[in-house]
């Protein structure tokens, strides 16, 4: 394996660990709006308090790394997704400080609001990662030298909009899932009809929209079958999703999360397969892809960063399963609970 | 305006933004791992206790405001400055990452055990992890400060097929304007926190609350300022310029205002920039200074504007009036740090009213004095994105247009506008 083919791969597990961890948070936000109650509100961010912060230092990394190992699908794709992503940067600027202001001031509006504010950029997130990966699957209108020559309403239409709709139901889902290990009673119960309801959503989503991606990215397929490990993946995809709600029946939650988590890292492992070489399909013509060669960095960059990588990565993933241990069980409200 | 006009106005604000939460933060992480490790102490560490408790609250809305301001920036360089970035990644990149991996991590992860953590985990586990928060966001300071630099004095690459290709990457890291900036702006962040921390500190003993937090605080924060503004002068700020005169000259004679080459070339102390002809006027200048201060001899050539090529100087009054009147803030944070250093001795302190006022007053000049810093440094570095290597102009994104710049800009001012206002208003209630 080659250094750009082992980054092709590093940077997809940085979009993994990514979903996995802020995946929940984002989900969280999301049932935030379907909790009433202001004290399960509270339990909502006081779950995710101590680690949202450190789970989204996953999509900085990541984008770091993009533009690090390469820097023309960084710039490409930063500046053909600008509006999208200014929408997103907010998205993620409301999610952020709403958990600190909201509960600074003890006025049920100015609650209301944050909390408002906290689920509608969890959504708007959510949504717009799938809207901007849908337009990557399905080719993206770049000429000569990875310049972007389409537009912010093309990029609006059905399919992007359906794998939208399929990473917003995965992180609820997701999300839900977190959120048995950390309530009780009644919010525990709901969050219970929360996952099985996302879940059959999901189901269907993800059919349709494999049906879909056969249509209009078939060469995401080309080697589905060919290939034992693709093969393999798919199977593992299918066996951790199905048994998602069967963990979730049987009170088994921790199993579950390890589950939906299994189900996401293959989702991205299987269209990572289908992709590569590409980073950037063009849909204008073949030649003007962005491959892993095309785009990358020099020798030197790569090896100095795969040094950064290994010595980060480990210590990284050490801290964060320490962090997440000491924080681990149902969340107790009290006088000392930060948010 | 174009595009690349535009753009650089975004990226002015949302880094300037930026700036003022971090510049609280990294000196106010390390003002709680003391005030923490104070609390050990068997006579009065319960209220050092109670003082990391109080600051910690401010220092969590600063640091998500940081956090969410921050967010931008990863991404500003591919939206608005894909020339550059497909220019410049192979070097530039890397520093970004390392930031993110090595240290921003730190920081997000271990400020949750802090602030959630208190009561459950060991108190010296509580304590490393403010210390991890502290290391980590100086850190952060470190690989952007060292991105940075590498724009004002490139180092660690060639240039192959129209794109940089990395060299050596520690020289890249290690360029030579890196760890005095590093240094310099450090420095900054501890004065911009000991002046938040003593203001806060003031206002509290004039409004007689919480007198105990109050006076540890005002203790500690005087003592503790007074030796980071005298550092800031000699050597850091003083290294720097001298740095800056050697490697970027043009920058160094717009700083000075020193329009002709010239032996014994003079400090000017006061003066007003004009354009035609271009100049100062009312000008206050002490023969021979600015030789001395840099070179060390009153008879050293120093180079003027009127030496360079008109293309290749910056703009020439901003960078010029914002040097000017850090350098004089810098003189005033010595000052009134020395007289407070005075009371405290004396004892008299805790009465001196007009002085605590003063303190109060003082919060927002470091911060002040950090802008008018980078708008000299940032400023002083046009028309170049990379000092002689790549043009500002040359390195925005192509696919933009000037509607969708500007319609972000709005969107960010409105929203920075809304932030900033909520800040304010949270930090004063949770100081009363």
């Amino acid at each position: 394996m080659d250094m750009n083919t082992a980054w092709f791969f590093l940077i997809g597990f940085f979009i993994t660990g990514y979903a996995i961890l802020d995946g929940f948070d984002l989900g969280v936000g999301v049932l935030h709006i379907l909790t009433r109650d202001p004290h399960e509100r509270r339990i909502n961010v006081n779950a995710i308090g101590p680690v949202w912060d450190g789970n989204e230092v996953w999509l900085l990394a990541g984008g770091g790394s993009l533009f690090a190992v390469f820097p023309v699908v960084y710039a490409t794709l930063l500046s053909a997704f600008y509006l999208p992503f200014i929408l997103l940067l907010v998205s993620l600027i409301f999610r952020a400080v709403s958990l600190e202001f909201r509960n600074k001031v003890s006025s049920a509006g100015w609650q209301y609001f944050w909390d408002l504010s906290f689920g509608s950029g969890s959504l708007t997130a959510s949504l717009l990662f799938g809207v901007m990966l849908g337009n990557l699957l399905q080719g993206m209108p770049i000429g000569k030298d990875g310049v972007f020559t389409g537009h912010f309403r093309s990029q609006l239409n059905l399919y992007p909009i359906l794998i939208g709709l399929l990473t917003l139901t995965t992180f609820v889902m997701h999300g839900g899932i977190y959120m048995t290990l950390k309530t009780e009673g009644k919010l525990l119960e709901r969050m219970r009809m929360h996952i099985f309801t996302s879940w059959i959503a999901f189901v269907i989503l993800y059919s349709i929209v494999a049906v879909r991606t056969y249509f209009i990215a078939p060469f995401l397929f080309k080697d589905l079958l060919t290939t034992p490990f693709s093969w393999v993946a798919g199977t593992v995809l299918i066996v951790a999703t199905f048994y998602i709600p069967l963990a979730v029946k049987q009170e088994k939650y921790l199993h579950a999360f390890l589950a939906s988590s299994v189900t996401m890292a293959c989702m991205i492992l299987i269209t990572g397969l289908g992709l590569f070489p590409l980073l950037v399909p063009s849909s204008i013509d073949p030649a003007y892809s962005l491959t892993l060669y095309n785009a990358s960095a020099g020798p030197r960059t790569l090896t100095a960063m795969l040094g950064i990588a290994l010595i980060s990565l480990p210590l990284i993933i050490s801290y964060t399963v320490y962090i997440h241990r000491v924080f681990r069980g149902k969340v107790v409200i009290s006088e000392e609970s930060h948010y | 305006m174009d595009v690349v006009s535009l753009s650089r106005l975004q990226f002015a604000l949302t880094i300037s933004f930026h700036f003022i939460f971090v510049s609280i933060n990294i000196g106010l992480a390390w003002f709680l791992v003391i005030s923490e490790m104070l609390g050990w102490r068997k006579r009065d560490g319960e209220i050092y206790v109670q003082v990391a408790k109080f600051f910690s609250r401010l220092f969590a809305v600063t640091f998500i405001m940081g956090v969410a301001t921050g967010i931008v920036m990863e991404f500003q360089f591919g939206m608005n400055w894909a020339g550059f970035s497909k220019f410049a990644g192979d070097v530039f990149g890397p520093m970004l990452a390392a930031e993110g991996l090595l240290a921003f991590f730190l920081e997000s992860s271990f400020l949750g055990l802090y602030l959630f953590g208190r009561n459950k985990v060991p108190r010296r586990i509580h304590w490393f992890s403010i210390l991890v928060v502290a290391v980590g966001s100086t850190f952060s300071a470190f690989w952007i400060l060292a991105a940075n630099s590498w724009q004002q004095t490139p180092a660690g690459f060639i240039i192959i097929g129209g794109k940089t290709r990395l060299t050596s990457f520690r020289d890249a890291v290690f360029n030579p304007s890196t760890m005095l900036r590093f240094f310099h702006t450090v420095d900054a962040t501890l004065i911009v926190a000991a002046f938040f921390t003593a203001g806060i500190a003031s206002h509290l003993l004039l409004k007689n609350k919480r007198i105990d937090v109050a006076k540890k605080t005002l203790r500690l924060t005087i003592i503790f300022g007074l030796i980071v503004s005298v550092l800031q002068i000699v050597p850091f700020g003083h290294e720097h310029a001298k740095q800056v005169a050697v490697t970027q000259p043009e920058k160094f004679a717009v700083f000075e205002g020193l329009y002709e080459t010239q032996a014994h070339a003079p400090m000017v102390l006061f003066g007003i920039p004009t354009t035609s002809p271009q100049g100062l006027k009312w000008v206050i200048e002490i023969p021979g200074l600015l030789s001395w201060v840099t070179f060390g001899n009153a008879s050293a050539t120093v180079k003027g504007i009127k030496d360079f090529p008109p293309e290749e100087v910056p703009p020439r009054a901003l960078p010029f009036l914002a040097f000017r009147t850090m350098a004089g803030l810098g003189l005033f944070f010595v000052m009134v740090m020395l007289y407070g250093n005075v009371q405290l001795y004396r004892n008299k302190l805790w009465e001196d009213k007009k002085f605590l006022k003063l303190l109060v007053w003082s919060i927002s000049l470091p911060v002040v004095a950090s802008q008018l810093g980078w708008i000299a440094a940032e400023v002083g570095r046009q028309p170049w994105i990379i000092y002689r290597v790549m043009r500002t102009r040359e390195a925005v994104s192509l696919s933009l247009s000037s509607e969708e710049v500007a319609f972000s800009i709005i969107l960010f001012g409105l929203l920075y506008a809304f932030l900033g206002a909520l800040y304010i208003y949270i930090v004063k209630r949770e100081v009363n």
